[in-house]
């Protein structure tokens, strides 16, 4: 995927203490994200393309093995959500 | 909820991950489903700027996230700005939920340099006339519409409530393709619950089940077919729950996640519940943290060691905490009792009785009581 994922107009991706995670926040709702959501999610912002993100995660998570194809996954099922745009 | 929860008669509390802020009870509409207490005009304190500023702050770092500024009308604060910039400078997600009255274009912008994420504009119907009636305004819709328009032009989400009931309910296909038009990301269809106004006014507002049955039908065809179009646009429809069989899981639980404090200070667990003949406590008089974790008022219904029959045994009482406390109070007096929506209440028949009166229904647009101040003075004058 040469694509680049950018997060839709109105969603706010950040850290909350209290939850001990990160959010997904929108139009009165919020999305709790487990480990590797929002782990994929914090390099998401605009610019970065599908594969530079893979790269990171793959050099930040080097015991984790090759990673295209979870990260691939989950953001086609972010874009499905309508949480994210290709563009 | 990974947060350290407090303990409250052995019952695990989280932190209130949604502060709703009802600014004022001041609105210039006087739509008679309006969910603020009868006798509003009776509590017409208001915070300061800065106890609301306080109140935004000790409600962040006990972990809100989401916060709503509604009312009444929050535009008639001269103050909104500011509290959409602290809000944004804490880390809120800042929703206004407005009527778009007392809008215009420099606000719109000006809140989203603030820092404010959405603005939720509502509307009454799709055409002027029946809007305007509604609402009890006669520039209403056209206001409305320009707002909308305003909103999606600086940038925000654009997110419209339509508050259906049996005036409206046969426009579900010109709401949705207006909305459609105006290029909404979400469209709430939420049929009236009956609190507040909307309770006063409930034989003149309820839909029949017919009415319902076939505005749900037109939902889901709408729905497929922005689907198949590739379309964002997400339809929320809420139905009334006087036609379910199980009672909702109103509030997630008391106490359980929602926080309001209403326009005086007043702190409760919802923003219908200061009907009940609870003491509810002030942030003027108790600090936030105090009154989620520790205030008689929020354990009042956490847990389920209030529970009488037939919840007390009932092996959903998990899933739903016995429905509403509002309406288990307005429907049998006591709100200790199961929500009568559910088929289990020995006071479902109330529920019936609604639905049979909803068949017959005649009652036009004009006999129903508006919410405004000289009709809520009759509810507490005496």
């Amino acid at each position: 995927m040469a694509k680049t994922p950018k997060l839709r107009r109105g969603f706010r991706f950040q850290w909350e203490p209290a939850q001990e995670s990160y959010v997904l926040l929108y139009p009165e709702g919020m999305v709790k994200l487990n480990g590797s959501a929002g782990a994929i999610l914090k390099e998401v912002d605009g610019e970065r393309s599908v594969e530079t993100i893979v790269a990171t995660l793959e050099q930040a998570f080097p015991d984790a093995g090759p990673l295209a194809k979870d990260v691939e996954a989950f953001l086609q099922e972010a874009a499905n959500q309508h949480w994210i745009e290709m563009v | 909820m990974n947060a350290p929860g407090k303990q409250a008669d052995g019952v695990s509390v989280g932190p209130p991950l949604w502060l709703l802020a009802e600014l004022t009870y001041r609105c210039p509409l006087q739509c008679p489903y309006c969910s603020n207490p009868l006798d509003f005009s009776s509590a017409d304190q208001e915070l300061t700027t800065e106890q609301w500023v306080d109140v935004l702050r000790q409600g962040r770092t006990m972990g809100a996230a989401q916060l709503g500024f509604s009312g009444g009308e929050p535009l008639v604060r001269q103050d909104l700005s500011e509290l959409i910039s602290e809000a944004r400078h804490l880390g809120y997600y800042s929703n206004l939920i407005t009527s778009g009255l007392g809008l215009n274009a420099d606000k719109v912008e000006a809140f989203a340099e603030a820092g404010l994420d959405h603005i939720q504009v509502s509307f009454q119907a799709s055409d002027p006339e029946l809007n305007n009636a509604v609402a009890g305004s006669r520039k209403a819709f056209d206001q409305k519409l320009a707002m909308a328009r305003a909103v999606k032009e600086a940038g925000y989400p654009m997110v419209l409530n339509f508050v259906i009931h049996r005036h409206n309910i046969h426009q579900m296909n010109d709401i949705i393709a207006l909305c459609d038009k105006l290029g909404a990301d979400y469209v709430e269809l939420a049929t009236c619950q009956y609190y507040g106004w909307a309770f006063k006014n409930r034989e003149g507002l309820m839909p029949s089940r017919a009415q319902l049955e076939k505005a749900e039908a037109e939902v889901n065809a709408y729905r497929a077919r922005l689907l198949d179009a590739g379309s964002a646009m997400k339809l929320i429809f809420v139905t009334p729950d006087y036609y379910e069989e199980r009672p909702k899981a109103c509030m997630n639980g008391w106490g359980s996640l929602f926080l309001t404090v209403a326009p005086d200070g007043t702190a409760l667990p919802c923003h219908s519940a200061r009907i009940l003949p609870i003491d509810f406590p002030n942030v003027t008089e108790m600090s936030m943290k105090d009154i989620w974790y520790n205030s008689p008022g929020f354990n009042h219904y956490r847990g389920d060691s209030w529970m009488p029959e037939p919840c007390r045994s009932c092996d959903e009482k998990g899933k739903d905490f016995g429905g509403c406390r509002c309406q288990a109070y307005m429907l049998t007096g006591n709100a200790d009792n199961a929500d009568p929506v559910c088929g289990k209440s020995p006071h479902h028949d109330r529920i019936l009785s609604a639905r049979r009166a909803a068949d017959h229904a005649t009652a036009g647009i004009e006999e129903l009581t508006f919410r405004n101040a000289e009709n809520s003075r009759l509810f507490f004058r005496s």
